[in-house]
This record gives structure tokens, C-alpha cells and sequence, in this order.
């Protein structure tokens, strides 16, 4: 019954979400403030209707109902809790479903909380929303309905795929949806914006919490991910360039550029119309990265839909939203004025060149991603495009963006002093240097431009530190004022500090990780000893474990240091999921500062041995640590005062203010 | 949700030899050799995986080319002639990296079209609005001002 209600609940969403659509719409045209009135509240009761379809939903899989198809298929009565709820994600139903309830949740708090947007541009911006809601119930209930009953119900589920049965893998999907879907907030109002074809620099303010909160959890979403693949899939690569994560990255990298235009355009009411175009691309990314995941198109049929009906109607969706607002973009921008000048060498300037190189780079994942389908579908002829390709190509048009990185902050608005910002970033540029000879005289071995990959990451890092030194006048004012200065700056300041600076941590984890780890594939026998950097590692014999919904077999290890003492043991195993009789790999990881052991297990051989691969990791925790100081930056930028949801000030309250602002920094 | 790997790999698993990756038993015993081998291997695709490199798949094709470039090296051929050698038998689909040509052409020459046309709409565009910020119209001339305003009163506050 509840499982009919939540099916109920979709379709009624289904007219809310059509209401939404229509209502707002044609009040903002004829001016009906009632009209536009309903789109708010249509809005709310979308929210509260998907929300009751997504909790019957995940009542369903908590009870192992699995009389519900989707239950049936993806869970199993011994799989722990946090499985069974995350299993109502780990499949094309249910993520689809989640999918929109993030959406109709991002629509209710423009409905909620825009109070101080212009009536008409949220009139306008929730219509879109509630067009893009449209769209995806109806997919849902026509195509991927996870409500669809089974009947006779049978006795026990099939399982949730073991590789799902991950923490990682549990909370992935919906950091990356969040991420997603937040940008769709950011297109809904671009496309207000342009339907109402004026837009100023207040909108930029209006977008920018909506696009931070989405950057911080695409940002998350993507790291974590990319923990997962490390430790899960037995042989510690990080990033494999794998279609699937590509369409992840697409968005962030669209996205990191339009959340800096937007600064410009919030700042210095330039850059409009790029703006608003990198805002429809940043969305076309996730909508395009859902359709990849979705559609099998990529032919990883295996893992997901295969039904081409739900491809065919992804495309058309995709096509719509795409098409449509760039159709819509063609005719109005020329009409948007562009505002305020400014000199190739500012602050700018900075971001002009940032917004190129991300784009770039953006324009390079995209080729690369989807070259190999366009080719075998008009020519037939079959490529591979795979990571020599990316790092080839990526690689040098990301090193530019990291040296000018440190620049930006320091230069000027409108006008920048490259000579006096480069003094500043001396201290950086030594730093830097010491870091490179350093690296040559420690480490031997490994790529000769290794090291100054290194430079270049403690040049982003120290360029990040010189920012907040130079704003607070650390060292040249006293203690006392130096830290009321830090106390004083906008979060923003502090949040584009960290950001930056987490940019480096992950740029070092992947040049340590890269250039200088190592690794020792043998055949053990119990009481053999492997050697690997300063550990040795001596291997006792295998055992048996059982577990809720699975049996482990496990290797145990013991790791001392070279000198001697032990440290530790590791414990890699092979996990056999009889449900489903699958078998995962599970890597044991020992962690040393933010280096790693990494150690995983093959099937033993006839011969007794079993195969080992064992590898040191130097600083890779590096990577995601990044990540996180990405996500805390992109979090106190957020919360700085001038942007929180709800707060945009009116465009002559800001004018005003703008003076003292900029004094500040 | 790299589901692709894992679900290969969980393949690679379930077959019933023993499978995954590099195994032991087919490394060369010179690391300088084996250090190649693993440089190619890493350019080579497991044409049965999706969009895996040999070097990281368990699946057994990926296993016999694996030896297959072993033996060449040890037969004495370079880098190049080894790749030839698997384009020959296998077609460019082998390489990870496709070798430019008129139908890589495309694939190659965006990210540097997109770099260098973004770059050179930039400039024009700089140079167009500096000119025309003589052509005037009201609204530029105004947020100019404004500008020039804000840099006035940030200098004296500044210092």
C-alpha cells in the first residue's frame, strides 16, 4: 500500500512539477502576481510529493519488500541497513528518483527562501525548474518506474551488486547528484535571465551560493569517487579517465570557470553574456553526464540500463535542454549589454585567462569522451582514446592555469600591477625553487620533470598562503592587528585562499603518486618476506572470515619498518558474495603520514603461492585531502555574508557599499 | 561510479583462471626490459574491457598481449616497432593514444582550436571595446566612471 502511495505521489508530482511550468510562466508575461504566486507553491507541494514517493521507496528496500520489483532486484534480506537504503540508489530507478528530488528540493528553496529575488526572474527561473522536473518524472513513470510490482513476490532478493556495497559507493552518487542538480538552479535562472532578456551584476549574486553549494559537492562527490576506485578496484590508480568519471568532470570544470566569471560579473558587471553561456554549458555537462551513465551509450551495458528506449528518451531531453537555451541564448545575448572595461592585466584579466584554460581543458575531456562514439557511428571505424590521450592533451593546458593561479588574487580589479604582484609572490617563487632542488637531491628515479611538478604545487600552495599574508600585512603590522585584518576579511577571500591551496595538495599527491610510487608484484609462500621503499613486509598465511552477507578469505601480513620493529598488520582479502556469487577484491591499506601500503590479493595457485600486489603510495592521501580543502573553502566562501541564500542586497545598497568593500581587500 | 572497471574486473574474477593484471609469473626478468613492458602495456588497450589498459585488466586477452609484448621486447624490437606490430595485427583500436591522422585530426586539433580561437576572440574583443569606449555609449561611459570612482577612493583608503 505505502509503495502505491509513493507511486501515487510521483504522478501527482508529475502535475505540480507542469503547474510550476505553466502558471509562473505565463503570470510573469501578463504580469499576474498570483499567477506567478502559484509557481512557489507548486514548488513546495513538488518537493513534498517526490519526497513521500522517495521514502515509500526507501521504506520499501528498509523492510526487503520484495513483492517491489526494484527490492527484488537490488536487495537482499542479510544486507546491512546503510545497504539497504543506499541500494535504493544503486540503481537506474531509484537514482533517477533521487535525481529529481534533489532537483524539486533545490526548486523549493528558491520558492522558499527568493523572497528578495525580482519577482519575475524566480517567476521565470522556477518554470524552467519545474520544466526540468517535468521532463524527468515523466521519464521515470514512463520508462523507469521503480514502483513496478512483482508478482508471485519471490522469497529473497538478488542482492545489491557487491561492488555497491561500499561506504564509498553509498554516499558517491548522492554528493555527485547534488552536484549535478545544483547547477540546474544556476540554468534556471540563466534561461529567466534570458527570457527576460536584462540581466545585471546582482543576478551573478542571485546564482552564486546555488553554484558554490553545487561546486563544493560535485568537488566531494568527484574525490570521493575516486577514493573508491583506488581502494576497491585492487591496484591503486586514482583517476582512470574512464568515460563514467570524465562525465563527472566535465561539470566541475565548466563549472569552476563560471563560478569565477560569475565573481567578475558580480564584481565588475562584465563578462555578462559569457556568464550566462557557461551557465547553460555547465548544466548541458551534467544533464550530458547523466545521459552517459544512463543510456548505456557508452556500451558499459552491463552496469546500467541497456534498454534503448530510455536512451532515446534521455537524448531527447538532452537535446531539448540544450538545444533549447542555446537556440534561446542565440537570439536574446546580443541584446544583453556588456558592462564595465577593464585591462588585460587585472583581476579580470586573471579570470578572462582561467575561464580560457578551464574551458579548454573542459573542451578536451569532451573530445576525448565522446570522439570514439562519434567516429564508429558515422564512420564505423573504431579508436581508442584513452589516458595517454588525456595526460598528452590535459596536462599541459592545466600547468599555465596553476602558474597564473597565485597571480589572480593579487592583481588588481580593472587595472592590475603585474610587477608589484609578482614581488609579492617572490617568497612563493623561492619557496617553490627550494622545493625542486629538494626533490631532485631526495628522490631518485622516477620522470625528470617530476620535480617541478612538485615546484608547481608549492608555488599554488605558497601563492594561496601570500594572498591572506599580504591582506592581513602579517609581519609588517603587529600581531594584534594582523589577526583583526584576518578576522576581518570577507569569507570569500579566506574561501578562494583555501580552495587554491587545496588545489596544490592534490596537485602534489598526484606528482608524488605518479613519479615517485612504487610497486612489487610476486608469488608469496607463507613466511616469505617482501621489501618495498623503508617497510618490510613478511607474509603469515591465509584464513578464512565469515562476514554478514559474504566469506572472506583473508592474507595476513606482517609489516615492520626496515629497522626491525613491527607496525603493523594488513589484511587484504577476497570477498565471496554467495547471493549473487560474486567476488570483490578488498585492499588492505596502511596509512603512514599521508603515505600508503597498499597490498591486495589474487587467488592462490596450485602450487601453494599466492600472488601479491604490493605498492607504496608516497603522499597520495594528498589528493583527496585536496579535495577536502577545496569543498571547506568552497564552504566558507559560501557562507560569507554577502552571499547567503536569501541576503542578495538591492543593486543601490551595493553600489554604495562597493568602496569600503574593495578597501577591505 | 566507475562501475565499468569494477564489473570487469569482478568478470576478470569470477573466470575460472586465475586472473588480475600483471601477474608474477609473466614479468621479465631484466627490470630494464620489464620497465619498458610496463610503459607500453599502459598504452595498449584491452580490446575486450571498456576503455581499460592491459596493463590494469585481468581479463585473459589482456594477459596473452601482455606476454605478446614481452616477447618482442625480448626478441630484440624498440618501442615503435612493437606498437607497429600490434597496430598491424590488431588495428588502431589497440592504442589508447590514436596516432594522429585525417580521422584523429579532429580529435587532436580542438583543444588547441578551442585554446587559440578563445584567445583570439578575447583579444578582439579587448581591442573592439577599448575603441569603442570612444564611440560612447552612455551607459559604458557611466560604469567607467563608476569604476574610476571605486579605484580613486580604494587608493586613498588603501594607503
Amino acid at each position: 500500500m505505502i509503495v502505491e502511495i509513493g507511486h501515487f505521489a510521483l504522478v501527482l508530482a508529475l502535475g505540480a512539477a507542469l503547474a510550476q511550468t505553466v502558471a509562473p510562466f505565463w503570470g510573469a508575461r501578463v504580469g499576474d502576481a498570483g499567477l506567478m504566486g502559484v509557481g512557489r507553491s507548486a514548488a513546495l507541494t513538488q518537493l513534498l510529493l517526490i519526497a513521500i514517493a522517495f521514502a515509500a521507496l526507501v521504506n520499501a528496500h528498509l523492510t526487503s519488500d520484495f513483492s517491489v520489483l526494484n527490492v527484488a532486484e537490488n536487495s537482499h534480506s542479510a544486507v546491512p541497513a546503510i545497504y539497504k537504503i543506499s541500494g535504493v540508489w544503486g540503481n537506474h530507478e531509484g537514482s533517477m528518483l533521487l535525481w529529481t528530488l534533489i532537483l524539486a528540493a533545490f526548486g523549493a528553496i528558491v520558492a522558499a527562501f527568493g523572497r528578495s529575488l525580482p519577482a519575475r526572474l524566480r517567476a521565470d527561473a522556477l518554470a524552467v525548474q519545474g520544466m526540468i522536473s517535468a521532463a524527468f518524472l515523466a521519464f521515470i513513470l514512463l520508462t523507469s518506474n521503480p514502483f513496478e510490482r512483482l508478482s508471485p513476490a519471490p522469497f529473497e532478493g538478488q542482492d545489491l551488486n557487491p561492488i555497491l556495497q561500499d561506504p564509498g559507493l553509498a554516499i558517491h552518487p548522492p554528493l555527485l547528484y547534488l552536484g549535478y542538480v545544483g547547477f540546474s538552479i544556476v540554468f534556471s535562472f540563466a534561461a529567466a535571465a534570458l527570457i527576460e532578456g536584462r540581466i545585471d551584476a546582482a543576478w551573478a549574486r542571485y546564482v552564486r551560493p546555488f553554484a558554490l553549494t553545487a561546486w563544493c559537492f560535485l568537488t566531494l562527490g568527484i574525490a570521493v569517487g575516486s577514493y573508491w576506485a583506488y581502494y576497491t578496484l585492487g591496484w591503486g590508480g586514482f583517476w582512470f579517465w574512464d568515460p563514467v568519471e570524465n562525465a563527472s568532470l566535465m561539470p566541475w570544470l565548466a563549472g569552476t570557470a563560471f563560478i569565477h566569471s560569475a565573481a567578475v560579473m558580480e564584481k565588475r558587471d562584465a563578462l555578462k553574456v559569457w556568464t550566462i553561456f557557461l551557465a547553460i554549458l555547465v548544466f548541458s555537462f551534467s544533464l550530458l553526464g547523466t545521459f552517459l551513465v544512463r543510456s548505456g551509450v557508452l556500451t558499459s551495458v552491463h552496469a546500467f540500463a541497456s534498454d534503448p528506449r530510455r536512451g532515446v528518451f534521455i537524448l531527447v531531453i538532452l537535446a531539448a535542454f540544450i538545444a533549447g537555451p542555446l537556440a534561446l541564448f542565440a537570439w536574446r545575448a546580443p541584446k544583453l549589454r556588456q558592462g564595465g572595461l577593464f585591462a588585460p592585466i587585472s583581476r579580470e584579466g586573471a579570470l578572462v585567462f582561467n575561464n580560457l584554460f578551464l574551458t579548454s581543458a573542459c573542451a578536451t575531456v569532451f573530445v576525448g569522451t565522446l570522439y570514439p562514439l562519434a567516429l564508429e557511428a558515422l564512420t564505423g571505424d573504431k579508436i581508442s582514446v584513452g589516458p595517454p590521450f588525456f595526460n598528452a592533451t590535459f596536462g599541459p593546458l592545466f600547468i599555465p592555469l596553476m602558474l597564473v593561479m597565485p597571480l589572480g588574487p593579487l592583481l588588481g580589479w580593472k587595472r592590475g600591477d603585474i610587477v608589484s604582484a609578482a614581488q609579492r609572490l617572490l617568497a612563493a617563487a623561492v619557496l617553490a625553487a627550494v622545493a625542486v632542488a629538494a626533490a631532485f637531491a631526495i628522490e631518485h628515479g622516477g620522470p625528470v620533470l617530476a620535480p617541478f611538478g612538485v615546484g608547481i604545487a608549492v608555488f599554488v600552495m605558497a601563492g594561496a598562503v601570500t594572498d591572506i599574508a599580504e591582506r592581513t600585512m602579517i609581519l609588517r603590522l603587529p600581531m594584534r592587528a594582523t589577526l583583526m585584518r584576518a578576522i576581518g576579511l570577507p569569507r570569500s577571500v579566506w574561501g578562494t585562499a583555501f580552495a587554491h591551496f587545496g588545489i596544490g595538495v592534490t596537485l602534489l599527491g598526484i606528482v608524488a603518486v605518479t613519479a615517485w610510487g612504487s610497486e612489487r608484484i610476486v608469488a608469496v609462500k607463507p613466511g616469505e618476506i617482501i621489501d618495498i621503499s623503508h617497510y618490510r613486509l613478511t607474509f603469515d598465511g591465509v584464513f578464512n572470515r565469515p562476514g554478514p552477507n559474504y566469506r572472506d578469505v583473508v592474507g595476513h601480513f606482517t609489516v615492520r619498518r626496515a629497522s626491525g620493529d613491527v607496525i603493523g598488520a594488513m589484511e587484504p582479502s577476497r570477498r565471496t558474495f554467495p547471493a549473487r556469487n560474486m567476488a570483490t577484491t578488498e585492499a588492505a591499506l596502511m596509512s603512514r603520514g599521508f603515505s600508503q601500503l597498499y597490498l591486495s590479493l589474487g587467488d592462490p595457485n596450485p602450487d601453494g603461492t599466492v600472488p601479491v600486489r604490493l605498492f607504496f603510495k608516497p603522499h597520495v592521501l594528498m589528493i583527496w585531502l585536496g579535495a577536502i580543502i577545496m569543498f571547506f573553502g568552497g564552504g566558507l566562501s559560501l557562507s560569507d555574508r554577502r552571499l547567503r541564500v536569501g541576503a542578495p542586497r538591492p543593486a543601490k545598497a551595493k553600489a554604495k557599499d562597493k568602496p569600503a568593500l574593495q578597501a577591505a581587500e | 561510479m566507475k562501475y565499468v572497471h569494477a564489473l570487469l574486473l569482478l568478470i576478470a574474477l569470477l573466470a575460472p583462471t586465475r586472473l588480475w593484471a600483471v601477474e608474477p609469473d609473466e614479468m621479465l626478468s631484466d627490470p630494464t626490459l620489464e620497465a619498458r613492458a610496463r610503459a607500453l602495456s599502459k598504452e595498449l588497450r584491452c580490446m575486450v574491457c571498456q576503455n581499460e589498459s592491459i596493463d590494469d585488466s585481468g581479463a585473459p586477452l589482456a594477459h596473452d598481449l601482455r606476454v605478446l609484448v614481452r616477447d618482442r621486447i625480448k626478441a630484440g624490437d624498440s618501442d615503435t616497432q612493437v606498437l607497429d606490430f600490434l597496430v598491424a595485427r590488431y588495428g588502431e583500436f589497440v592504442l589508447l593514444k590514436p596516432r594522429l591522422s585525417w580521422h584523429t585530426a579532429a580529435l587532436w586539433g580542438l583543444p588547441p582550436t578551442v585554446l587559440l580561437v578563445g584567445a583570439a576572440v578575447i583579444l578582439l574583443d579587448l581591442r573592439r571595446r577599448r575603441s569603442g569606449q570612444v564611440a560612447g555609449e552612455q551607459e559604458n561611459l557611466t560604469s567607467a566612471e563608476e569604476a574610476r570612482l571605486a579605484e580613486l577612493l580604494r587608493d586613498s583608503s588603501a594607503t
